[in-house]
Order: C-alpha cells, then structure tokens, then sequence
C-alpha cells in the first residue's frame, strides 16, 4: 500500500470513518436521530471538497490509481461523486422532519445514506469488476434497509422487500456477466479486458456484455428492466425515494458509462445498438406508463424511467461528447428529480397528512402560488421545454447523437419526447386550470421550502447562467473515457 | 456613452422581463398599470429603433453579442424585416393590455406577467441571431401561451391548450435536430453567417422538411391548421390577438429567415407542396368560414386563408411576391388583432360569440359599426386599406410563377369577400332581432382608444406603404438573390422580347431588363 492510495481515496475514507463513528454515536444517542443526520453532512461537504479538487485542478489532469488498479480517482469520478454526496446531502436535510412525523426515525438512517455514498463512490471509481461488486453492493444493502425504513408500513415494507428480491436478481445477472468476462478475458481489470476484447469478438464474450449490461439496467431502471421502479419509490418514504431516484441512479449510470467507455470500448458495436434499444424502450415506456397514473410519486418514478432514456442517447454515441452531454443531463436531472420529490413533500394537509396523488394538487397555484410555480417550473424542464435549463441536457445528449451520425435515434427519441410532455402538461393542467381542490395547505418547513426553491431556480431559465461552467466540467470529466474509442 | 450604443434590443428583451417578474407579486390594479407602462416603454423604445434603422444600411443592425451562456451566444441583431415584426408586436402589446383591463378579473397579475413574457419572447423570436437562441425563443413562447389560453380561456379551454401545446412542440423538435446538425454542419451557429453557408442539396431536402414541419404548424397551413380554431375560439380575446396577430407571423417569418435563403435549393424542389397546400387552404378555408356559426372560429378560419397568400407570395423567389407577403403577413397582424378586438368588444357585453344572437349593431353602436367595417374592409383587401397593397403585391408576384395559383389565389379573395361581408351583414346590418343585443352600449373611450390607433396604422399603409416597404426592401432583395438560382419557371413566364405584347408595353419593370418599352 502506498502513500497515493490513500490520498486518492480519501473521500471513501472520510465518509467510512465517520460512518462508523456515527454508528457507535447511535448506539448511544438514539433520539437524536435528527442532530445526528445533519452532522453525517460535514463529511459528506469534506468528501465532496476533496472530489472538487481532483475535479478542478490541472495537475490530476490524468487521474490517479490506487490499489493496484482497482479504485481511480479521475474528473469523471469525482464529478459524479460530487452528485452523489450533494443529493445524500439533501436527503439528509429534509429527511428527518419527514421520518419523525411518521415515527420512523432512527439514529442509523444518516449512518446507512453515508454507507451507501461509500457504496458509490467506490462503484463510480471502479475501474476492476470486484470493486464494481463491492461498491454496488455496499451500496444495494444500505438500500434495502432505507427503503423500508419506516417498516410499520406496509407499503415500505413491501417496497424493501421488492428492492431486495430484484436488486438481488439483478446482482445475481450482473454477477454472472462479470464471471464470464473473467472467464473469456481472463482479468478483471478493466483495461485489461478492454485488450482482451479487441479483434474478433466470441460468442461467449458477447453474452459476457450483453448480461453486464442487463444487469446494470436493472440498477438505473432502464425499460425493459424497470418493473420494480415504480412500486418502490411509491412505497418507501418520499425523502428515502428522492434519494433513490437520484443519487444511486447517478452512481449506477456512471458506472455503465465507464464499463462501456473502458471495459468494452474496443467493442463498441457489440453494446451500442442494446444501448440505443433501451435507450427508446425508455423513453417511450416512461413516456407512456406515466399517463395513466394518480400517484404524483409514481408519475415522477415514470418520467425517472424516461429521464434514463435521454441520458442513454448520450452513451449511444459512444464518445466523448456524448459522455459529456450525459453527465450535464445527469446534473440536471438530479436536480429536477430532487426539486420534483421536495415540491411532493411539501403536500401536507391542515391535519398534517402527507398528500401525493393528482386530485390533492388540483388548482394549487390559486392558494400555494410559490409551490405550484417551482412545480411547474420542474415539471416543464422535465420536459425538455426551452427556456427551462432542462432543455439544456436534452440539446447535449441529442448533439452528441447527431454528432455521432445516430440520426434516426435523435428523431425517434426527440419525438417521443412530445409523449412525455403530454403527461407534464397534465399535472400543470390539474395544478392551473382546474377547480381549487383546496386540500393541501403546504409544509411549514422552511428547510424544504428554501432548498425546493433554490432548486427550482437553478432549473429555471436561470440556470443558463451556469451552462458554461457545467460544460467545462463534463468536458473534463468525459476527457477519462473513449480514450482509444 | 453614445445614445446609439446602448443594446437597445437588450434593453427592449429586459422591459418586459422586469415588468413580468414585479407583475407575478403585484396586486391586480398595479399590475394592470405597470404592464401597460411596461409595453408603452417598449413601444417608445421600438418607434426609437424605427427610426434609428439606418435604410439602406449595413444588412444587421443593432448589432449585439455576448457570452453569456457558453456555445449560445447572445446575439441579438435586426435586419428590416425583423424592425417590421417587432414594431407590430411592441404595436399591438398595448393594446392587448388594454383590451383585457376590465374583461380579466381573476390572477390578473399572473395574467399581466404572462403577456409581458410573451412580448419578451416574441421580441427575442425575431431579434435573435444565434440559431439556438431563436429555438429557445420560439418553442418558449409556448409555455406563456398554454398558460393564457388554459388558465383564462373559455369553456373548452383544457383541450384547446393541449392541442396547442402538443401539436406545436411536435412540429419543433424535429426542427430542434435539423438545428444541431446544421450547427454542427457548418460549424456556427451564427444565422447571418449560415443564411450564405451553401448545404449539400441532398441534405438540403431532409433540412427543409425538418422546418417546414415546424413553419407549417406555427402559420399554420392547411392541413395541420386544426389547432388555430380551437386555441382562438378558446383563448381571452387578447390572447386571439396576439395569436393572430404576431404568432402566426414566426412561421412566416421562419420560411423567409431560415428556409428559403438556407436552403434554396429544397426551397425549389418543394414549391409544388407549398402552392398546393396553399391554394387548397385558400379555398377550403374560406369555404368553411362562410358557414361559421361562431364569430371567433370564422375569423380563425378567414387567417388560414390570408396566411396561404403569404406562403405562396413568399415562395414566389421575386421582389413584389416577398414585399406582398410580408405587408400581408403585417396587414393581417394589424386587422385580425383589430378583429379579434371587436369580436371582444360585443362578447363582454353579451357573453356570446354565437353571431345570430346580434344584428342591427349599426343602429344601437355607430361608432363600433364604422370601425368593424373599417377592418371588414381591411381584411377583404379594399384599396386604401393595408390589405389590398400586400395582396396585390403577393398575387401579382404569384402571376409571374404561376397564373394557375394567382386564379385559385384570387377565387380565395373573392370568397373571402364573401364571407367578411356575410359576417358584417349578419352582426352590424338588419333587423335588431335581439332585445339584449339592441340595448348594447357604444364603444367607450377605452375601447375607442384601442381601436382607433390600428385603423390609423391600417389606413396608413393602405395609402402610404412606402413607409413600410423602404425598410425591407433590401432584404427582399438579398433574399431573393440568394434564391435566383433556383427561382422556379411555372407557367408564368415572362417573355421579355415577346412580340406580341411588346407593343402594349409603357415603361421597364424595375426587375425587368428596359428593352421591352415600345412608345
């Protein structure tokens, strides 16, 4: 072990330590569950600087390996990272208020979002397949566990449950792919498979990629893998839910990302056209699943489904700019998902209920006209509406795509994209047009107000203003993958 | 600092913007007033940029850029066409505001702030220089839109705003990918610098499907037309008048900006589509706007018509068919808006657009009688009114490409004669059949005031038009330059030394050679 190893990973031996330290805190201080959660944020900030600094400064322009070649830390790594910890972060901020009015909280919840950004930040380093396995898992346990959280529930019960049988199949695929990597390559060391793979491709290895692939779908969601998602974020706890929809997916799809930019950048036209057929599946299926739907907390989990979509199209291209165009859609998708979850926590009626389906919400703008406009601000960036900064993912993802000659993908997935606007308009509709239902009277949390609105803001045309700085770190951060692609 | 170097379109983008953002916490009564001192400063500021407008001048001017937003550049410029389009939006702003002063009394601040957002886009749809910053512009006006139409429309209004929204989104996305693979074609974004990038002509064709997709929905012509009615039947009057008024002019606007000059040689290649579709809508539409039941559906319907005389002036690639559309595309900004306004008028004191619940207006509301004729006239295209100078213009550029679609164009006139005149006599002329319609008051000063400077404005260029040519008529001509190689030969040549005609012959055509004057 040298002296580089830790120095690179000390994000992971930051939030590790501390998660411990908290844990043995818990044991003792159970009822300060919530003091206890706010303070898991100063080392997610301390983990979060060190990943800024790899991000921003010249010197690790190439990165750095620690422990053999199993963990680096590069841009792409830290720039995902600094999603990961800035959506735990939230989560850890509005979570507390939310569990202690359903009597769910516990001491360990701000312990298991700490493991699980561990979890990640390993999966999104991982540059050798046991990392990747150690990483995700990591991360999956400390899932189960949240989302049925608050376990006198039933739905949150079945929501764990359901994550854990799937989550566990989808590890098993994942793990079977990765055995018959090693099997045809003989390395589990990305770059090493990426030689072993070049030339002629087997039969074998072809399977290899293909259940890779399936199981890493089934993490971030991707149709026709997605089953299990909307059952779960509409069972577990709203917080727990905005953290799922945001942090691991953001773990999740740069983990792809980096098996198919490194691992199997030699074989790009073995995993392209899968990408590009999950890819439309996506979008139309999250298009269309979420019409029907009364839950707003389903409906979001539908639009995170067809968000997935968009962002393969930037992995469909396969380069540089396409990484580039993802990681900003990823950015923005973040902060929609997690300004969408907010606006849906703020729904409480006058005896304190939480309230998510679409008939609650009817004429909010006439006596909550500050919540409906963040909503309706998230819901047009949702879909994709200029002005809205949520344009701005879509027109990267779809340059990169034209820019790699996927025409046909570009057009099928731009229109589809008008069957997503299609339900968008839908809750504005309820939220504007309709008859005040007069049921919700909003959350006296200021905490949620503030960070709901300053959400909203970043997305709103606003949000432009930050366009050149969020370029030039995608930019940095994709320089590390399709190296010799 | 020079006055001249202020970024006057900046400026006139912020107005509004500003006014928009203070209207959303304002009361109602504030709003109204801030509103309509917000666009009576863009007015100022728009008749300052009239006549500043050097004619004659360098092709852009108003020059502004800036990086603000990384590669969409802030550039902001104007040639005399765009000068034209935004005068008739900073024009009709006021108006719109006080049309709805009494007839919108619910969330009249978020109504205010709507409109004057919309100003901001609709200035920024025909101001900007940069190809994704026009996008953004164009699809945002959207989002305003959908709002005024679902939030202070009429009973149907649910549908009319989906159909809206949804039919115009997917005209653009496809224009959205057309977009970034001309950027990426030619390697800038900058439109002035593309209006001379040469595309292949194979990709040329697949390029002007893309916006014509787009253009088409947004002017609309016939047959993806259906969603006009609905969205004006259903929108607040002043919402109809801008929709008809300025909205409808970005597809025009858009086939004279991007397709005819960016791509020629499609532009060419698919004129047998646009006069096609153009003399259908001509006669189609007039035909179902004679049997309109509704006063709003039929003057919608009567829009359709006026915007298929605009494609098919602008695709006649010559110097009177693209002044003649462009007036129209003026004229019918002026005299629909002012339309749509009387239609408003009559509707807030009976609640009712259905045109046999009135009649015999002329005798109770003289004065209201004189100026609906007035636009009657307007719209039919009656000398001294502005819409006879920009049809004649387009039809007789039309009649050197094709003679065919000047007479089915013409037919289109007549039956638009027809209907206007069978509207008027129905509402102003007979018998006062309804008691409630008879007791209606006259025009008050209000109305009166938001009348009046429309009917002067049409009167204007009706008998002066010079005034409004002068600006555009050298990026007319670079236009059609740019087009001359692939001007189309219908039936409509014209024989220059032809005997027979010769003789008839008085004076050269300023874009005819002279040696066909015989005296």
């Amino acid at each position: 072990m040298s002296e580089n190893d830790l120095f690179y990973t000390r994000p992971e031996l930051i939030l590790s330590f501390s998660s411990l330290f908290l844990l043995l805190i818990a044991a003792w201080f159970k009822e300060y569950g919530r003091l206890i959660s706010y303070v898991a944020i100063v080392p997610l900030l301390g983990a979060g600087f060190y990943a800024f600094t790899i991000l921003t400064n010249e010197a690790f322009e190439f990165g750095g390996d620690a422990f053999f070649g199993q963990y680096r830390a590069d841009g792409f790594s830290s720039l995902s990272k600094l999603l990961i910890y800035g959506a735990a972060a939230i989560t850890l901020l509005i979570a507390p208020r939310y569990l202690e009015k359903k009597s769910a909280m516990k001491a360990e919840f701000p312990v298991l979002i700490l493991l699980a950004c561990v979890g990640m930040g390993l999966m999104v380093s991982a540059v050798d397949l046991l990392t990747l396995y150690i990483g995700l898992e990591l991360n999956s346990l400390a899932a189960y566990v949240l989302a049925s959280f608050a376990r006198d529930d039933e739905k949150s019960s079945e929501a764990g449950l359901k994550y854990f049988i799937l989550g566990g199949l989808a590890s098993g695929i994942l793990l079977f792919g990765i055995s018959l990597v090693y099997g045809f390559t003989g390395s589990t060391s990305f770059l090493a498979i990426n030689e072993a793979l070049s030339g002629e491709l087997s039969m074998g290895a072809t399977f290899a990629i293909v259940f890779v692939l399936a199981g890493m779908a089934f993490k971030i969601s991707a149709a026709p893998f997605h089953m299990w998602t909307p059952d779960v974020y509409e069972g577990a706890p709203t917080p727990v839910t905005a953290f799922f929809a945001s942090a691991p997916k953001v773990a999740a799809t740069a983990l792809l990302v980096r098996i198919a930019g490194e691992a199997f950048t030699s074989q790009i036209g073995a995993w392209q056209q899968i990408v590009i057929v999950v890819a439309i599946m996506s979008i139309v299926v999250g298009a269309l699943g979420a019409i029907g739907q009364k839950s707003l907390k389903r409906l979001l989990a539908y639009s995170s489904i067809n968000n997935i979509g968009f962002i393969l199209i930037g992995l469909a291209a396969a380069t540089q700019a396409g990484v580039a165009g993802l990681l900003l859609y990823l950015i923005i998708y973040v902060v929609m998902t997690l300004g969408g979850f907010i606006c849906l926590m703020q729904l409480e009626d006058k005896d304190g209920n939480m309230r998510s389906t679409m008939d609650d919400v009817a004429g909010l703008s006439k006596h909550k006209p500050l919540l409906a406009a963040a909503f309706m601000v998230i819901m047009f960036s949702l879909a994709g509406i200029p002005p809205m900064f949520g344009f701005a993912g879509k027109l990267q993802v779809f340059q990169a795509a034209v820019a790699a000659d996927l025409l046909p993908l570009a057009v099928i997935g731009i229109a589809a994209s008008v069957i997503g606007a299609f339900y968008y308009l839908k809750v504005i509709k309820i939220m504007y047009f309709d008859d005040p239902a007069n049921v919700i009277v909003g959350s006296d949390s200021k905490s949620l107000i503030w960070i709901g609105g300053i959400l909203a803001l970043f997305i709103s045309p606003l949000g432009w203003l930050a366009f050149p700085t969020m370029l030039e770190w995608t930019e940095v951060a994709a320089a590390f993958l399709f190296v010799n692609g | 600092m020079n006055i001249s170097d202020l970024p006057i379109l900046s400026i006139m983008l912020a107005v509004p913007m500003i006014a928009a953002i203070i209207c959303l916490f304002a009361r109602a009564h504030s709003a109204r007033i801030l509103a309509l001192g917000a666009t009576f400063v863009n007015l100022v500021l728009g008749i300052w940029l009239w006549q500043h407008y050097e004619i004659g001048g360098a092709q852009w001017q108003f020059v502004e850029s800036a990086e603000l937003f990384g590669p969409i550049g802030w550039k902001l410029g104007i040639d005399g066409i765009s000068l034209m389009l935004i005068m008739l939006s900073v024009f009709l702003m006021p108006i719109c505001i006080g049309a709805s002063w009494y007839a919108i009394k619910e969330r009249v601040s978020e109504y205010m702030a709507a409109f004057l957002l919309m100003e901001v886009l609709m200035i920024g749809v025909f101001a900007a220089q940069d190809l994704m910053l026009f996008y953004i512009f164009f699809e945002a006006g959207l989002i305003p839109m959908y709002l005024i139409i679902g939030i202070w429309g009429g009973t149907n209004r649910i549908y009319a705003s989906y159909k809206f929204f949804l039919y115009t989104l997917l005209g653009s996305v496809v224009m959205l990918i057309a977009m970034i693979w001309m950027i990426q074609q030619a390697g800038t974004a900058d439109i002035p610098t593309l209006l001379n990038y040469d595309f292949m002509p194979a990709a040329q064709t697949w390029l002007w499907l893309a916006f014509f997709a787009s253009f088409a929905v947004k002017m609309p012509m016939w047959p993806v037309h259906t969603w006009l009615p609905d969205a004006h039947v259903q929108a607040p009057t002043a919402g109809s008048v801008i929709l008809a008024g300025v909205l409808l002019k970005m597809g025009g606007y858009g086939f004279l900006r991007f397709s005819m000059p960016m791509f020629p040689d499609a532009s060419a290649q698919f004129i047998w589509l646009i006069y096609g579709l153009s003399m259908v809508a001509v006669i189609y539409t007039s035909l179902v706007a004679l049997v309109q039941q509704d006063m709003k559906k039929l003057i919608a319907y009567s829009s359709v018509a006026h915007m298929a005389i605009v494609t098919v002036g602008l695709f006649t690639f010559n110097q009177q068919g693209l002044e003649g559309a462009i007036i129209v595309m003026l004229s019918h900004g002026l005299v629909s808006g002012a339309l749509f306004l009387c239609v408003g008028v009559i509707y807030d004191r009976l609640h009712t657009r259905e045109i046999d619940r009135y009649g015999g207006l002329s005798i109770n509301m003289p004065k209201y009688a004189i100026l609906f004729l007035l636009f009657t006239m307007a719209s039919i295209g009656l000398p001294g009114t502005s819409g006879f100078v920009g049809e004649f213009l387009a039809l007789a550029g039309v009649y050197k490409v094709s003679t065919w679609a000047t007479l089915i164009c013409t037919t289109g006139i007549i039956l638009g004669a027809a209907y206007m005149l069978y509207l008027y006599r129905r509402i102003a002329f007979g018998e006062q059949k309804n008691m409630d319609a008879a007791a209606m008051e006259d025009l008050n000063g209000r109305e009166f005031w938001l009348l009046t400077p429309i009917a002067a404005a049409v009167m204007w260029m009706g008998v002066y038009p010079e005034s409004f040519i002068a600006p555009i008529r050298d990026d007319v001509s670079k236009i059609v330059e740019r087009v001359a190689p692939s001007t189309p030969q219908l039936d409509g040549k014209f024989l220059a030394d032809d005997p027979g005609t010769a003789q008839y012959r008085v004076g050269a055509n300023t874009n005819e050679s002279s040696e066909g004057s015989a005296h």
